[in-house]
């Protein structure tokens, strides 16, 4: 029981139709102009307002560069809310949460108007009652993280008044945290420098899906997987994300960066990290990230890197319908440029239960279709009592969660064809979110706001965390960058040829997702 | 897609259903419970099933609605499977049942449950006296049934207090989440000192209002006023009284709320009332059975039914909100609130029975029930 709950009446343990409701806050969003702004963070809060769980009296206060007034601000928000919101557009909601709605102009290097922005926090706080708690949403490029972070400092907003020490301020930043391990190691210096670990909130949108906070609920509340969840009956684990659209418009962030940094650093080894972690001994944030530490601290890259990497670089062609183009050709990329649009690593954990079991992690651009999933591929019977003839068209068994999209479970398993011979080929077994649950589960980003507000930390990775994946990262970028440009491959397939040749050596393959 | 099957059994709609789900594909399967919606035959039946496509879109679900025709009539099953657009996220079978079958809606709904899932009973109407002795309340785990939609919604409330039996549930009880979840956010924060007075104040008829009295009276061990509101829909005002200052929240139109705290800024919330597709969403989302329902159920008794005029209402009210009447004026009313304090208490203490308790109440309430009405008409 948490200390409200014991002081406040109206709090009931088993009362569970209760949300909770942020207390008294405000949120600040840098960049406030940017798409992730737009299409996410707004549309979000309006849900959230929308299904009660924001404090009366919520402030969202923008922060940019534009000659904006505090209507105009609203009037993008109200656009951004009306075409990106999951809930329906209700008047009453939007006036209750518009009054709230501030815009700050300003650079990041201006002094001036961090002071502005400190003031427009105590008329808030004053007007709305925002109680002085307030985060601070970093949609920037990383490169501005300690101008902003130092102004936050210099102008008084980083730290909750000594003469009210109850007041929280936190801070929200985004991926990518670093580039590797001594990059990572100076951003979190920088951070916390102003911060403490404690108020700050690493956001890799994957850990607010339902589907993978259900990887837990699958691992732990059920009987029936965690006695063959381990290297015993296990023989491989493929974690995927794949995406089907390119990287037009994007070059300023990812040329250099890659499909490594860009995804396996965080989201893959976060979902690798769920799939492998022993069992918590509570789900408290603590325990948790204990658990995630721990099976990060056991895992290496396996080598040879040239025999259990790849990498790849998309080459025009026609993708489902459209002719489009080459990574090279794509505006803002160098000519020559060596960043990588689809990457491959083979990991292995060396604890008890996973030894010998290699998690191979993939992720890439402008691949056959955009997914996102784990599949655990099981061992094959170690005794058929059939016919070579009856088996033959008899795979291994998987376990997949979907991630996204199509977000559920898949078993895939032996079945008798029917017929008067004996005769078994693979079928599936499907549990559909969609189908099972709600047809509209909220998004990531509503959960983890929510989180920031309610300052629940389990959902977002601590810094030891984002450094021990860059431990896991580095010596394959080193490898890489040392080894000339990746292969190229066609848009619209599934990766270069020594993707498969990776797997292929140790007579496995690739699933088709 | 509907299809019609008229004068038919429960083991040809099964038949007909196993051979929509070949011909379709797994539509059916990945169901996680069956609701059973109890009604009367008529125009009350559609409303009651749109409601629940819209749920589903929430809980896939199978449901069946036993319509209960004409009684006279010949004995005779009417079906119908509605599936794939015409019936959201579920599949409705549309039971519809005459003459001397009507009484017998149990036997047609068992051949018709999904294995081994949770069954939900609704009852949009008129529910039955003890839903847990009801032959249909007796397949589900979950019984919910709607005291507002009742003749008399305030004697219903007290009827479910008798007859309640765990796993159920009312829809006035739903409607009040938001109400609470505000209420117990405001008592997160310091200071944390006890509830000396609580009023509550809402429609006659609301006995949304009379569980939300009945809850705090319970939560905070004070005696709590359940007052008639002039004005407004559904739970109008509460008031709760600390030492550093009242805890207001209040919703005169029905859409927006203003709370109000010692310390703190006026704050609008929005606190719209909630419809019945929401409601039923909410209450399919837990099927364990509501204990926090049940404890507010057994307070109601607790709550102090303050029949007190308007005026003495709105003097009762004005040392606190400040209202610019003289002083003079503010004096005598602590007496006026003692009496009537007095008289209604003992009132409810002498005649505890359940039965009387409700005759009390129903009265006076009908008779404001009808005033209220006219009111709204004209």
């Amino acid at each position: 029981m948490t200390a409200p709950t014991k002081r406040n009446p109206l709090r009931d343990p088993r009362d569970k139709r209760l949300p909770r409701i942020a207390g008294p806050s405000g949120l600040v969003i840098f960049g406030v102009t940017g798409d992730l702004s737009r299409k996410k963070l707004m549309p979000a809060i309006y849900d959230l307002s929308n299904r009660g769980l924001l404090p009366p009296g919520f402030a969202l206060v923008g922060f940019a560069r534009r000659d904006w007034a505090d209507q105009d601000f609203m009037q993008v928000v109200h656009d951004a809310v009306k075409q990106h919101a999951r809930t329906p557009f209700r008047q009453a909601v939007w006036d209750q949460l518009a009054e709230g709605i501030r815009f700050v102009q300003g650079t990041f290097d201006d002094d001036a108007s961090f002071d502005a922005l400190a003031a427009t926090l105590s008329d808030l706080d004053r007007d709305r009652g925002t109680g002085g708690n307030h985060a601070f949403y970093l949609s920037v490029p990383p490169g501005a993280f300690p101008t902003v972070v130092n102004q936050l400092k210099r102008a008084g907003m980083a730290t909750p008044p000594t003469e009210h020490p109850g007041q929280w301020r936190r801070v929200v930043i985004e991926k990518p945290f670093g580039h590797d391990l001594a990059s990572a190691k100076q951003l979190n210096k920088i951070v916390n420098e102003v911060f403490p670990e404690e108020s700050v909130f690493r956001i890799d949108h994957y850990l607010g899906k339902e589907t993978v906070q259900n990887i837990l609920a699958l691992r732990f509340a059920n009987q029936l997987y965690e006695p063959i969840w381990n290297a015993n009956y296990v023989d491989h684990v493929q974690i995927t994300m794949a995406e089907d659209i390119g990287l037009g418009g994007r070059a300023g962030y990812y040329d250099g960066i890659g499909a490594a940094r860009d995804v396996i650093q965080n989201h893959l080894l976060q979902l690798l990290a769920l799939t492998a972690m022993e069992e918590p001994v509570s789900f408290r944030p603590s325990d948790l990230r204990a658990e995630k530490v721990k099976v990060l601290s056991a895992t290496r890259p396996v080598g040879p890197f040239d025999e259990t990497t790849a990498r790849g670089q998309y080459s025009g062609g026609w993708q489902g319908g459209q002719k489009v183009p080459g990574l090279l050709e794509e505006g803002g990329f160098a000519k020559d440029s060596t960043t990588e649009t689809y990457a491959a690593i083979t990991c292995e954990i060396n604890t008890r239960r996973w030894a010998g079991v290699p998690f191979y992690l993939r992720t890439g651009k402008r691949l056959g279709r955009r997914v996102t999933e784990v599949a655990v591929v099981f061992k094959r019977a170690p005794h058929l009592p059939f016919d070579d003839t009856a088996t033959e068209e008899l795979g291994q068994n998987a376990l997949v969660v979907r991630v996204q999209p199509d977000e559920g479970v898949t078993i895939r398993f032996g079945s008798k064809v029917p017929g008067n011979t004996m005769e078994v080929r693979d079928v599936t077994m499907d549990f559909g979110y969609g189908h099972a649950f709600t047809e509209s589960s909220p998004e990531a980003y509503e959960r983890l706001l929510l989180d920031v507000l309610l300052g629940e930390p389990s959902l977002f990775p601590k810094n030891d965390e984002v450094e021990l994946s860059w431990e896991i990262l580095d010596p394959v970028m080193k490898h890489w960058s040392a080894n000339g440009a990746p292969e190229k491959y066609k848009a619209g397939t599934w990766g270069p040829a020594s993707a498969d040749e990776m797997l292929a050596r140790t007579g496995r393959h690739w699933r088709r997702p | 897609m509907i299809i019609d099957l008229p004068s038919t059994t429960t083991s040809q709609v099964n038949s007909k259903l196993v051979q929509l789900r070949e011909e379709g594909g797994a539509v059916t399967l990945g169901r996680v419970l069956t609701l059973v919606i109890v009604t009367d035959d008529g125009t009350k039946t559609e409303e009651a099933v749109d409601a629940a496509n819209d749920a589903s879109r929430e809980h896939p679900c199978r449901v069946i609605v036993v319509a209960r025709g004409a009684r006279k009539a010949a004995p005779r099953l009417d079906a119908q499977i509605r599936v794939g657009g015409d019936a959201g996220a579920s599949e409705v079978i549309v039971l519809r049942l005459y003459g001397e079958l009507a009484n017998e809606g149990a036997s047609c709904v068992v051949p018709l449950l999904l294995p081994d899932t949770p069954v939900v009973a609704w009852w949009p109407n008129e529910a039955p006296p003890v839903p847990a002795k009801d032959p249909i309340g007796q397949l589900a785990q979950r019984r919910i049934t709607d005291a507002a939609a009742e003749k008399n919604p305030i004697r219903a409330l007290e009827q479910r207090k008798a007859g309640y039996t765990p796993g159920d549930t009312d829809l006035a009880w739903t409607r009040l989440t938001l109400w609470r979840a505000m209420l117990a956010s405001a008592f997160d924060l310091p200071p944390y000192e006890k509830v000396t007075e609580a009023e509550v104040s809402g429609e006659a008829d609301s006995p949304s209002t009379d569980l939300l009295a009945a809850w705090l009276a319970g939560c905070l061990r004070v005696p709590v006023k359940r007052l008639k509101a002039a004005r407004g829909e559904g739970i109008v005002d509460v008031r709760l009284e600390r030492r550093s200052g009242v805890v207001e929240l209040s919703r005169p139109d029905g859409k927006i709320g203003t709370l109000t705290q010692p310390g703190q800024p006026e704050r609008r919330v929005a606190l719209q009332r909630r419809q019945v597709r929401d409601c039923l969403a909410e209450e399919l989302r837990r099927l364990d059975p509501d204990e926090v329902y049940e404890a507010a159920l057994r307070s109601l008794g607790k709550v102090v039914r303050g029949r007190i005029a308007p005026k003495a209402t709105a003097a009762a009210r004005k040392p606190a909100s400040g209202a610019a009447k003289a002083k003079s004026d503010g004096a005598p009313d602590p007496k006026a609130d003692g009496k009537v304090d007095g008289k209604v208490d003992g009132k409810v203490d002498a005649k505890a029975g359940g039965k009387a308790d409700g005759k009390v109440d129903g009265k006076p309430v009908k008779a404001a029930a009808k005033a209220a009405k006219a009111k709204a008409g004209s």
